[in-house]
């Protein structure tokens, strides 16, 4: 890219001149177009939310009216769900919360933020034109379908009954070897192999991410001026590429392991399920190191860009520049750095050795610090501002405040001595889901409605949107609260039916609640569902710049076309310089203006 | 913000409602465990609280800010120091403080050195095999002929120190008895020592922690602390009826039963 204004424009004149429109197919379907590919990852992530959502019932259904025949449902898919006569069967209990976790965590969470919206902002953010590496930017959405295929074929392989059924951890023995698990069978392999086709769709966007962050900002655009969105969404990248080989590299083991007969986690003289005794010398607890080494940066993978996208809302919503935004840069990296070193936390009852269960428990405690100096300078870019409450603005609230339950409830996780005790129940169920729903979840509520215009031409409707953050917010913490009383009084995880010890009888009607609540919650998807397909059609216009922010992308047209800018934008400032006294006409002074009066 | 206070009333009312902890902690670790427990709950609370009134204040006073335009800053040095440093201490202290129950609990050089070792438990899909040594005997590191098997009730003394040792025989499983606040892991192809104390007679209940199959669930056992002389009569009675071979009384076994009982009296 030029360093002149002239020039780039003519560059840009130029390649639209020698470019021909592509077809339909070309053009929605095996698009090359950032902004498509975008949409088309949020699409996906939404309906497979959905399909999550669904997963997570059949659990709560079970834990609030345990054995009971699911209702509609049997009827609905001519009993084909569940055992005879749609009762929920153990099997099919621990088919569901695997289910669930795979979908949301590797088809809803890691693809709705890196995929859908580092896919749209990206480029639109820095000023570029598209993706360093177009193709390979369509292949990564593609290589989703076979993911989904996958995991859909390991639920219908074996007669609709089968799944994997070892927990999204799949942790060996039970999961290496196939009598352990009979239910799980060759499902269990497919969901592997699902996992190293998103792991490959993952790869190859966090390769184009680095490379077009590095090599395509727009002129001024330095390190230093990019969005927070951006350096999130970098961040990320470099996770995702540091740590997904090891993930790949396990899971191939383990598929090995399962269909070859190598032993790697399996050690010798095992009698499982009265069959032979094993042979072989492997070590289970070689997968949890290999498997938290990637999935805790994974955590943040599923994290930080919520992080940035909420930051960049927040600053356009209360009018106000980000409140430290270097700090801000280097705790995301802190947090990137020190990820990949407090993958023991997991394991703390593992039976590995106690000295480092000590070393984790401080690099965890040490990793908790950047994140309290997120919130803090949260609250101080709120402090002093002047605030419009809208979906966007409620959405990035929740998220702050939920941020800050999740954050520290870890606290108790991240100390040995009290993990002990709160270990695999469902403490650590609340814990999670306050960060991966209540904190990136909540972001992405209000990232959508606060990208849409700029993604379809339209407004979502904001009325809808309070009512579905409202009823979500409701319906979350009702679900999810009650979830950390559950863990102190020592409600294990992924029970089938745990009213059968009597310590836990009681906590049955407090189950009851939490499943009416998360009813409440997924039937307020279907208002975001409706709202977003509806205010495609009949939300109101929008301009340029509706929200009149300060980033580049609101100085392409809504939406933009092929090429994103009709003039290429030169960057001359920071993204945050709302209210700046530079600009005494209006309370924004965008990327790309240049000093207006003096 | 309405929703700190809810979550205040909830806490509050928690522990009467039956959503605490199941019972007391019933061993000297659980206690220390337990105030731990409310040493980071009176650190996170202040904190939850601080940050919520925080954020509820600056919202408060965002919506209703009257000024033409929004307070232009971009930070502040050495409010960042204020709150990097201030945290970083208080994370630090609490990891450091807790150190000691950690080590005491699993480093074994730092075991208590009057322990007895109970018995070995091997966790199955879905039971607990308990395997003691024959009254009055050590348990071996390999079975012996006169060991006495049982599932799920694991008897100990009160009172003492207790060292089991802990085993899979397939899958992965975990150890957990909430009212002494312990948890292991059962790891397949290692023995894990593990040691508690129990402070006060009766059952508690032992339940598996770490996804072991469709059966989870189901792997209910007991830990049964005894006196002394209870636990002895119990393991006795287990000798009796394994040696049991359907002639005499049912109660005393056989000839192999008294030579057991002149060992135990010699101790």
């Amino acid at each position: 890219m030029s360093n002149s204004h002239a020039v780039a424009v003519q560059e840009h004149q130029d390649h639209h001149a020698g470019h021909h429109e592509p077809g339909f197919i070309g053009k929605y379907v095996f698009s090359k177009d950032h902004k498509i590919i975008g949409i088309q990852f949020l699409m996906t992530t939404l309906l497979m939310l959905l399909v999550g959502g669904a997963l997570a019932l059949g659990v709560r259904f079970q834990l609030a009216w345990p054995w009971r025949a699911m209702p509609l449902i049997h009827t609905l898919t001519g009993g084909l769900f569940g055992s005879e006569g749609g009762q929920i069967s153990p099997e099919f209990y621990t088919m569901l919360f695997t289910m669930h976790a795979s979908v949301m965590i590797f088809l809803v969470i890691i693809p709705i933020l890196a995929g859908a919206f580092g896919n749209f902002l990206i480029p639109l953010m820095i000023g570029a034109d598209d993706m360093a590496f177009p193709t390979l930017n369509m292949l990564s959405y593609w290589f989703m379908w076979p993911a989904i295929f996958c995991f859909g074929l390991s639920f219908t392989i074996g007669g609709l009954n089968a799944a994997p059924a070892n927990g999204w951890t799949s942790y060996p023995v039970l999961s290496a070897v196939v009598d352990a698990s009979p239910s799980a069978g060759a499902p269990q392999t497919w969901w592997l192999i699902g996992l190293t086709f998103v792991g490959v769709s993952s790869m190859m966007g966090s390769v184009n991410y680095m490379t077009t962050i590095i090599n395509m900002r727009a002129p001024g655009m330095t390190l230093f001026r990019m969005p927070l969105t951006i350096w999130s969404m970098f961040i990320t990248a470099i996770l995702q590429a540091f740590a997904l080989p090891v993930l790949t590299a396990a899971g191939f083991m383990l598929v090995a392991e399962r269909t070859l007969g190598f032993k790697f986690f399996v050690p010798g003289n095992l009698v499982i399920n009265d069959g032979a005794p094993t042979i072989g010398g492997g070590q289970p607890l070689l997968w949890q190191h290999l498997f938290w080494f990637y999935s805790h940066p994974a955590v943040y993978i599923m994290l930080l860009p919520a992080m940035g996208m909420v930051s960049d809302m927040l600053a356009c919503k209360v009018r106000k520049p980000i409140f430290g935004y270097k700090p801000m840069v280097y705790s995301m990296a802190a947090i990137a750095g020190l990820g990949f070193i407090v993958w023991g936390h997991h394991m703390f009852t593992s039976g590995m050795n106690p000295a480092l269960g000590m070393t984790f428990m401080i690099s965890t405690m040490m990793i908790a610090l950047p994140s309290a100096v997120k919130v803090f300078n949260w609250i101080g870019t709120i402090w002093g501002g002047k605030i419009s409450f809208d979906t966007v603005t409620l959405n990035c609230v929740a998220f702050i405040s939920m941020f800050i339950v999740g954050g520290l409830s870890g606290i108790w996780m991240a100390s040995v001595p009290t993990d002990i005790y709160f270990h695999d129940t469902y403490y650590i169920v609340a814990h999670f889901h306050y960060v991966l729903f209540g904190a990136t979840l909540f972001g992405c509520f209000g990232a959508i409605p606060f990208w849409y215009p700029k993604m379809f031409g339209r407004k979502m409707n904001d009325t809808l949107g309070k009512l579905h953050f409202l009823l979500t917010f409701i319906g979350f913490n009702g679900t999810f609260f009650p979830m950390h009383m559950l863990g102190i009084a020592g409600f294990p995880r992924r029970y089938a039916d745990p009213y059968i010890h009597p310590y836990m009888e009681h906590l049955l009607p407090m189950n009851r609640f939490m499943t009416l609540c998360a009813i409440l919650m997924g039937l307020a998807q279907l208002i975001l569902i409706y709202n977003f397909v509806s205010s495609w059609f009949i939300g109101e216009r929008a301009s340029r710049n509706p929200w009149n922010a300060n980033g580049l992308e609101w100085t392409a047209p809504s939406p933009p076309g092929h090429g994103n800018f009709d003039i290429a934008p030169i960057c001359y400032r920071g993204p945050y310089e709302y209210s700046s006294p530079l600009n005494p006409s209006d309370d924004f002074l965008m990327q790309t203006d240049q000093i207006v009066a003096r | 913000m309405f929703w700190p206070i809810v979550a205040i009333v909830v806490l509050a009312i928690s522990p009467a409602m039956g959503w605490w902890f199941p019972t007391e902690a019933f061993s000297p670790l659980g206690k220390q465990i337990d105030n731990l427990f409310y040493m980071i709950l009176i650190i996170v609370g202040i904190t939850f609280i601080g940050t919520h009134i925080g954020l509820g204040y600056v919202l408060w006073k965002g919506v209703d800010n009257k000024a033409p335009k929004a307070w232009f800053s971009h930070g502040s040095h050495n409010l960042e120091m204020l709150w990097s440093i201030a945290p970083a201490g208080i994370l630090m202290f609490i990891s450091l403080y807790q150190l000691d129950v950690w080590t005491k609990y699993r480093v074994q050089s730092k075991f208590p050195k009057d322990m007895i070792t109970v018995a070995e438990v091997t966790a199955r899909q879905f039971e607990w095999r308990i395997r003691y040594p024959a009254p009055g005997k050590k348990l071996q590191p390999t079975p012996q002929p006169d060991d006495l098997y049982t599932v799920n009730d694991l008897h100990v003394p009160v009172n003492q120190r207790i060292l089991i040792r802990l085993r899979s025989g397939d899958v992965q499983h975990s150890f957990f008895v909430p009212g002494l606040r312990i948890k292991q892991d059962a790891v397949p192809g290692t023995i894990i020592p593990v040691w508690f104390e129990t402070l006060a007679e009766g059952d508690y209940d032992l339940t598996c922690a770490e996804l072991c199959g469709w059966g989870h669930y189901k792997m209910r056992g007991r830990v049964l602390a005894q006196r002394e002389s209870e636990y002895h009569a119990y393991l006795k009675q287990l000798a009796a009826d394994q040696a049991y071979d359907g002639h005499g009384d049912a109660r005393t076994g056989g000839a192999d039963v008294v030579k057991v009982e002149k060992a135990t009296d010699k101790k």
